[in-house]
C-alpha cells in the first residue's frame, strides 16, 4: 500500500469536486445537526464529521506543501485515516448505545466496544507481523480496513436488535441505515480493490464519491426529520411478511 | 477467496441497508395525505399503482426542485428500478413475490406523489414571496 501510494495518479478536476463536495457536505451535516437542536444529542457523529472535515483541510495544506507523492502526505494520510475510521467507530458504539438506552447497558457495549477495538488492533499487528512489510503505516492501512468490516458487521447486527427490538425513531434508524450503506460499500471497495488492484484509478474515484453519501444522508436525516418522528420498524424488514 | 467472501457479504448487506433505507423514506412519506389538485394531476384518485411511478416523476421533474427531498428521490428512483429487476427476474420464478413487488412499486409512486405535492406548495410559496416584494 506504501507503494502504491507512490504511483498514486495526482487528482483531477473530477477529484478535486469530489473532494470538496465531500468536505462540504460533513460541514453541512454539523451545521444541520446544530440548527435542529441535535449536536449534543449526536455528539460523537458530529465529532466524526468535524474530524472528517478538519482532516480534509489538512490532507489538502499539505497535499499543496508537500505534493501526493510525498512522505508526509503519505504519513498523514494513513494517520489520519486510522483516526477517522475510529472515530467513525465509536460514532457506531454511541447509535447502540441510543438504541439500547432504555436497558442500561452502557457500560457492557462501552467495555466490549474497546475489548473488539483491541482485538482488531492485535488481530491486525499479527497481520503486518508476517508479511514482508512491516512499515507501521501498513499496519494502519491493515487496521483501518478490518475496522470498515468489524464496523459493517457491527452495524448489521444493530440493525438486526433494531428491528427485533421494535424501535420507532425515524432519525435513529435512517442514521443506523446510512451508516449500513457506508459500511457495506466500504468493505465492498475495500475487496474489490484486493481482487482487482489494476482498477485503482476507478476506485480513486468511486471510493470518495460513495464517501459523501454518509454525510448526505445524515444532513438530510438532521434536517428533515424531526427527533420526535416514528415509524414501525415492520414495515422496514425486507422480507415481506 | 478470504476478499471475494468479504465482497459477497457486502454486496448483501449493502442490498439489505439500502432497501431498508429507501423503505424507512417511504414509510416516512406514507403517512401523509396528498392534496385534491394532486390527485388530479397524477390521476391517484384510487390510490397509487407502480405503473404511475413513470408518470408522477415526469411531472416532479417539471416542478422546481426542492434541495432537501433530491437525494432521497433519486434513492427511491434507484430502488423502484431494482424493484423492477426483481420483477422482471426473481418474480417471474417466484410467484408469491409478486403481489409485494406490486406493493413496494406503489408505495415508490405514492412516495413521489408526496414529493409532487411538496414541490407544488414550494413553488407557490416562491411565488407568493416574489409577488410580496
Amino acid at each position: 500500500m506504501d507503494q502504491g501510494a507512490e504511483t498514486e495518479i495526482v487528482p483531477g478536476p473530477l477529484g478535486y469536486t469530489i473532494w470538496f463536495l465531500g468536505a462540504l457536505l460533513e460541514v453541512s451535516v454539523v451545521v444541520c445537526a446544530v440548527a435542529k437542536h441535535s449536536l449534543r444529542r449526536y455528539l460523537f457523529l458530529n465529532l466524526y464529521m468535524a474530524a472528517s472535515f478538519l482532516v480534509s483541510v489538512g490532507r489538502f495544506q499539505i497535499l499543496t506543501h508537500f505534493g501526493l507523492t510525498s512522505t508526509e502526505y503519505t504519513y498523514f494520510y494513513f494517520y489520519s485515516d486510522v483516526l477517522l475510521t475510529i472515530c467513525l467507530y465509536f460514532a457506531l458504539i454511541s447509535l447502540y448505545l441510543h438504541v439500547f438506552d432504555e436497558m442500561k447497558v452502557e457500560s457492557i457495549v462501552r467495555l466490549t466496544a474497546v475489548f473488539l477495538l483491541a482485538g482488531t488492533a492485535i488481530f491486525s499487528y499479527f497481520v503486518v507481523e508476517q508479511s514482508s512489510s512491516k512499515m507501521l503505516t501498513h499496519f494502519f492501512f491493515e487496521l483501518s480496513q478490518n475496522l470498515y468490516f468489524v464496523g459493517l458487521v457491527l452495524t448489521y447486527l444493530l440493525w438486526g436488535a433494531i428491528l427485533k427490538m421494535r424501535e420507532t425513531r425515524t432519525r435513529l434508524i435512517q442514521l443506523v441505515l446510512s451508516l449500513g450503506v457506508y459500511f457495506s460499500v466500504f468493505a465492498a471497495t475495500l475487496a474489490l480493490r484486493n481482487l482487482y488492484p489494476n482498477l485503482q484509478v476507478v476506485w480513486e474515484y468511486i471510493a470518495p464519491l460513495f464517501g459523501c453519501l454518509l454525510p448526505l444522508s445524515w444532513a438530510y436525516a438532521f434536517w428533515r426529520l424531526p427527533e420526535e418522528a416514528r415509524l414501525s420498524t415492520a414495515r422496514l424488514a425486507v422480507i415481506p411478511r | 477467496m478470504m476478499a471475494t467472501g468479504i465482497l459477497l457479504f457486502s454486496l448483501a448487506a449493502l442490498l439489505q441497508f439500502f432497501s431498508s433505507y429507501c423503505r424507512s423514506l417511504i414509510a416516512a412519506s406514507s403517512k401523509q395525505p396528498l392534496s385534491p389538485e394532486v390527485k388530479d394531476v397524477t390521476g391517484l384518485t384510487k390510490g397509487a399503482s407502480g405503473d404511475d411511478f413513470a408518470r408522477v416523476v415526469q411531472l416532479l421533474h417539471l416542478c422546481p426542485e426542492r434541495p432537501e427531498d433530491r437525494s432521497s428521490v433519486q434513492a427511491i428512483g434507484a430502488y423502484f428500478r431494482m424493484i423492477n429487476f426483481l420483477r422482471a427476474t426473481v418474480a417471474r420464478v417466484v410467484p408469491s413475490l409478486r403481489a409485494w413487488i406490486e406493493f413496494e412499486r406503489a408505495q415508490c409512486a405514492y412516495f413521489a406523489a408526496v414529493a409532487l405535492d411538496r414541490r407544488i406548495a414550494f413553488s407557490r410559496d416562491m411565488l407568493a414571496q416574489q409577488m410580496d416584494t
